[in-house]
């Protein structure tokens, strides 16, 4: 049993169980499942500025915290006790791409070569880390909504701008990882 | 002037969150339960590997089925059990009424929706695997955290020059 916990779980195992937290979060509290939010409250506890858009009574959304804090823990508590032994199995049309780049190390879910300390003092690491980082902080933002809030709530829930907002998540992932990432990977 | 709740409602309406919430107030320790669902989906996260970049590259680039898998029925199920909500006013174990409030279509889910993307493909992850990320031990994405946040904050301080 546990040996096949520890096997990468398929979709249709994962899908279903995600789209299970939308009917859980609104029965057990009357919450709308949502993630990026969870920034918006920390901007709103540490560092409101007296900016309209962060001075609202953020404790009543401390259940958002708690949830995310619950995901980091979760990390933690499947990479130490259900941790697969074996090293991901990549398309190898993206094994071939990456090699190409220098990367090699297939040991972690994500490319260590890429995002470690040390990477964050070269131009390659600064723009995939902190530059990365602050577009996805301040696009969920502006999009009022993450995959979960827009792709999964909103399209649950039959709002086309969820919709609209899910084909721009795509339309500009392909962008990145098709046009402009080979670039900043080759840096 | 505005009052400070009206402010609250009018940049609640723009967000897809916040809007449905329950009007009830519990102690802290109720909050507990949505720490154990929020354990629950990190484990769900890295066990179908969807806090991997390499999974975010290939569904990028359709290499995979895999992050299409996960997400397309995330909704079905997402929206059956809405439609199940719905269909019998199920209510919150609290006894509330569980609604569902339209959202305005503004012009940020397409300029935010783009940058979004290319920051999803960058880091290969959206705000939630970052979380569980940190969670596995890759500690340099706390970096990435408090820029997202810092972008969360940008964006709150030049809301109001932004088209929408």
């Amino acid at each position: 049993m546990l040996e096949w916990i520890k096997q990468p779980w398929p979709w249709y195992v994962a899908g279903p169980l995600i789209g299970l937290t939308v009917p859980i979060l609104l029965i057990i509290g009357n919450k709308s499942f949502g993630i990026s939010s969870s920034m918006r409250h920390i901007c709103a506890a540490c560092l409101p500025a007296n900016i309209p858009f962060f001075t609202y009574d953020w404790k009543k959304e401390m259940w958002n915290l708690f949830f995310v804090a619950g995901i980091l823990l979760g990390g933690f508590i499947a990479i130490q006790l259900l941790a697969n032994p074996a090293t991901i199995q990549i398309n190898p049309k993206l094994t071939k791409e990456l090699a190409g780049y220098g990367i090699t190390d297939y040991t972690g879910l994500l490319p260590s070569q890429l995002f470690n300390w040390p990477a964050l003092l070269t131009v390659k690491g600064f723009l995939m880390i902190v530059v990365g980082g602050f577009l996805v902080g301040f696009g969920t933002r502006y999009a009022g909504g993450c995959t979960s809030g827009h792709s999964i709530m909103g399209i649950s829930t039959l709002q086309w701008p969820s919709l609209v907002a899910t084909c721009c998540f795509m339309a500009g992932g392909f962008i990145m990882a098709n046009i402009i990432l080979p670039f900043i990977l080759s840096l | 002037m505005l009052t400070a709740a009206d402010t609250d409602i009018e940049v609640r309406s723009l967000d897809t969150m916040g809007i449905n919430e329950s009007r009830l107030t519990h102690k802290w320790y109720h909050n507990i339960k949505y720490l154990l669902v929020g354990i629950a989906f990190g484990i769900v996260f890295v066990k179908a590997e969807i806090i991997s970049w390499y999974r975010i590259q290939e569904m990028f680039r359709l290499q995979s089925f895999h992050m299409y898998g996960v997400i397309g029925s995330a909704i079905v199920i997402g929206a059956i059990s809405v439609w199940i909500i719905k269909k019998f006013k199920i209510k919150s174990i609290d006894g509330e009424q569980i609604e569902f409030k339209k959202h305005p279509f503004n012009k940020g889910q397409i300029y935010g929706g783009l940058l979004f993307g290319l920051g999803w493909a960058i880091t290969g992850a959206c705000p939630g695997p970052l979380y569980a990320q940190i969670g596995t031990g890759a500690t340099v994405v706390v970096v990435t955290l408090i820029s997202a946040i810092a972008g969360t904050w940008v964006y709150g301080y030049f809301r109001e020059k932004l088209p929408h």
